[in-house]
């Protein structure tokens, strides 16, 4: 089946705008949006770039607009996308590096402050785990398959307008951490947390849920962190 | 060229890497390079479990989890390394535990464990509740952990930087250059010590589980530096790759009781591991597939039905266990079914195939993770490996799942602890300007490629073919040879590649292509140790030389280029507890 892709090329060396090429490949049944974009680099143009590692939706590396929303390349059927061209950009809200490639450098350090590791002062139980039970185990679940893709943070407005906000990804990984009985850590994460560029920035879009592929409720946990924030305050 | 001074540089941030630099950056200056960002690591794709005999659920204790890995490993694993990494693991689980890993549970709290194949109770009585797992994501979430501590504890990262080049010379390892990808250029790193974590290479198969980029960097630069690798010729395919795109079903679906069905519904496994069925080792399972399938029994797929060709497959039947079990423990195999097959697992059975996984093989190193450079164990100073990349060798002739999540941070937190034990004693050398010299007139030939012919991806696809059809699971001396000719052939056309884009940044054009080379430099060593090991051993299936032959056999294969010919050696196995038995399940 013949498939057109409308791809976005941005060389920052050519002085020019980034454009949309149009791209006509021939791709087998089941055949996803990287396939199609793996196959314009190998018999088309060698020099179109994007990011991508494990073509199976765990790394992370591919997440870009396709179609207008955010998703992984690699975990999305062309023939889901109906027979008009597929329009391939890069993530929003990112400084473009080239075609489809973007800086996450500002996402990475987000992330980072939201001291994203489990704080506990009191020395764990030698030759044994900590317990914890499997309702207590239930609560990380959901944030715990978070790839760090960026398709949350880079589809919210929030952050479009105030790129201190920490954004839907770190704030999942600060809920990931306060709401495992394993820490306690929130002494320490109070403050980037209870601030206008904390968890107060976020404005229940909720552009975040609707393009997880891993279908977190990022917005409801973004909620549980204010709740905590409160309780503890009043 | 801009040249850097670390104490210690480590390639590789998955499992193995990351936990090693946690224990060297507590004593010296370690950068962490990685081609893609440390998250993105393949290690996050494991899924099942990692393998600790903590005994939570049932009897479980460490020799038996010794036995099945030294057994598994169809005794070829040195037993002194096994014995070592298994009577660790439980402390190993419960300190990644600490970490903040979030693991799943049984009711009294303790971490969950479920059944993997191969690792049993009693010394092969019964399967043992041994993986300990986080639903399907275990993987995931301790690559996560162990990234979040390097967070906490500062470690230094440089992402998104290809190693080139390593520089070995009077058979002392001085350091490594590499590409700084995202702006270009090459960067050199003068080092007392080079910890290669750079995982395995199942992109030399067109099916394989594995990443894009897990083309086996280091185990081509090292054979470049005229080193040896080990055991070269076992390679593991995984039973349960999904049909044509060969991404991993966890073998955990078995271990919570998943079936394997020919296209006559029949759970073929009763005919060749009545005792363990689906819960055989991976060598075994996948070989009694692919006879199930050379055999006319497999699954057709729509288009082989309306061409009336056989079929390539058979079915992971997933059915019985139920909807809401499915996606409580096994939520992300239950994704990959729908998102890539269109499949509802709860509804129909799930199309698989066996797929490249994991290689057995690697750089030869000691116990303590470093690297030797001959039968005699003769050391390199300033160099050490761990994780897939290196041969301890643990796995043999081949590996038990939940075994390599186990390793990998296993050896990656010692050889962490070795390297910062042999620090003081370590020191910076001179860089031989000829070895940099070199490296950069590598780099510069692949971006001087515009009057070349040759398509890299042609390349590319035409050996993954053919290592799929002469080198996969089933092996005998005509393919075999015939397969050595053939990449002798790509070799010589991969001279002549072209290459478009003449841009330093962002150039990934240059970087597949250079992982191109990489593996066409090293795949011989997998053809001709296979071609001269005449025996069935592991994953080694010779068909022309049926049975395991410990008379000549029981050694490890060395092998090295040499004047553009691999020479092989051999070393022996350190057999301790377990005598060498027959293998059955």
């Amino acid at each position: 089946m013949q498939y057109t892709l409308r791809v976005y090329r941005y060389d920052p060396e050519s002085g020019q705008p980034g454009r949309l090429v149009d791209y006509t490949v021939e791709l087998e049944k089941g055949a996803t949006v990287l396939d199609a974009l793996g196959e314009i680099k190998a018999h088309q143009d060698g020099s179109l770039v994007y990011r991508r590692s494990c073509r199976s939706g765990i790394c992370g590396s591919c997440a870009m607009k396709i179609n207008g929303f955010n998703r992984l390349a690699c975990e999305t059927q062309v023939e889901s996308l109906g027979r008009k061209p597929i329009h391939v950009e890069p993530l929003p809200g990112f400084k473009p590096i080239k075609d489809l490639v973007v800086d996450l450098e500002p996402f990475w350090n987000n992330l980072h402050r939201t001291l994203p590791w489990l704080i506990n002062p009191n020395p764990p139980p030698t030759d044994k785990e900590r317990p914890q039970s499997p309702e207590e185990f239930a609560w990380l679940e959901m944030p715990m398959t978070c790839i760090l893709c960026a398709s949350c943070t880079s589809s919210c407005p929030s952050f479009w307008a105030d790129r201190t906000y920490l954004g839907p990804a770190a704030l999942n990984k600060a809920f990931r951490y306060e709401f495992d009985t394993r820490d306690q850590g929130f002494g320490q994460r109070r403050d980037t947390l209870d601030n206008r560029h904390g968890l107060w920035r976020c404005h229940t879009i909720m552009n975040c849920n609707d393009c997880c592929p891993k279908h977190i409720r990022i917005t409801e946990e973004i909620s549980w962190l204010k709740r905590k924030v409160v309780e503890e305050k009043y | 060229m801009i040249v850097h001074n670390h104490e210690v540089v480590i390639i590789g941030a998955g499992m193995a890497g990351l936990r090693a630099a946690l224990e060297v950056s507590k004593v010296g200056d370690v950068a962490v390079l990685t081609k893609v960002y440390p998250t993105r690591s393949h290690s996050g794709a494991a899924q099942g479990g990692m393998a600790a005999a903590l005994g939570n659920l049932d009897g479980d204790n460490w020799e038996f989890h010794m036995f099945d890995t030294v057994k598994g490993s169809d005794y070829l694993g040195d037993q002194d390394a096994i014995e070592f990494m298994c009577r660790n693991a439980p402390e190993l689980m419960y300190e990644v535990e600490h970490m903040g890993t979030p693991f799943s549970r049984t009711p009294e709290g303790k971490i969950a464990q479920r059944r993997f194949g191969g690792h049993t109770l009693n010394f092969g009585e019964k399967p043992a509740l041994r993986a300990c797992y986080s639903a399907d994501y275990t993987g995931h979430v301790v690559l996560h952990c162990l990234y979040d501590q390097c967070v906490k504890n500062s470690v230094r990262f440089y992402s998104e930087f290809q190693v080139t080049y390593l520089i070995v010379k009077d058979g002392i390892c001085r350091g490594i250059a590499a590409w700084d990808i995202r702006n270009g250029g090459l960067h050199v790193f003068n080092t007392k010590a080079v910890l290669f974590a750079t995982g395995g290479y199942g992109r030399v198969y067109r099916i394989t589980s594995n990443a894009l980029a897990n083309t086996g960097d280091g185990l081509g630069l090292a054979l470049r530096a005229g080193l040896p690798l080990e055991d070269m010729e076992f390679v593991q395919f995984h039973p349960t790759g999904l049909y044509r795109s060969g991404i991993l079903m966890t073998e955990g679906a078995r271990g919570e009781g998943a079936y394997l069905l020919n296209k006559d519904g029949e759970r073929f496994m009763k005919r060749y591991a009545p005792t363990l069925m689906e819960l055989a080792p991976r060598d075994l399972t996948s070989r009694s597939i692919q006879t199930e399938i050379n055999e006319g029994r497999g699954v057709q797929s729509p288009e082989q039905q309306a061409k009336g060709e056989p079929g390539d497959a058979v079915y992971l039947d997933l059915r019985h266990l139920g909807r809401e079990k499915l996606k409580a423990v096994l939520p992300q195999i239950f994704d990959i079914a729908e998102n890539f097959m269109g499949i509802d697992p709860a509804k129909d059975p799930v199309p698989i195939q066996p797929t490249s996984h994991y290689s057995m093989g690697g750089i030869p190193v000691t116990i303590q993770g470093r690297v030797i450079r001959d039968a005699q164990s003769t050391e390199v100073p300033g160099l050490y490996a761990a994780g897939e990349c290196a041969c301890v060798s643990i796995h043999g002739a081949n590996r038990l799942g939940c075994n390599s999540t186990l390793d990998a941070t296993f050896h990656g937190r010692h050889v962490g602890r070795t390297i910062a034990r042999d620090l003081p004693s370590l020191s910076y050398h001179d860089l031989p300007p000829e070895a940099m010299r070199e490296a950069q007139a590598e780099m510069n030939w692949y971006f001087d490629r515009s009057s070349g012919t040759e398509n890299v991806a042609d390349i590319r696809g035409e050996l993954q073919n053919t290592m799929q059809k002469n080198v996969a699971i089933f092996r005998e001396e005509k393919a075999l040879t015939a397969q050595l000719d053939i990449i002798q052939n790509l070799q010589r056309r991969f001279k002549n590649i072209h290459i478009n884009d003449r841009n330093q940044r962002f150039n990934t054009e240059v970087m597949e292509a250079y992982e191109l080379g990489n593996l066409l430099n090293f795949v011989e060593t997998i053809v001709v140790g296979a071609l001269e090991r005449e025996e069935c051993r592991g994953a080694h299936w010779r068909t022309d030389h049926p049975g395991r032959n410990d008379v000549e056999w029981l050694k490890h294969t060395l092998a090295y280029r040499e004047d553009g010919k691999i020479r092989l050696d051999y070393k022996p196995v350190v057999i301790t507890r377990f005598q060498p038995k027959e293998r059955k399940y």
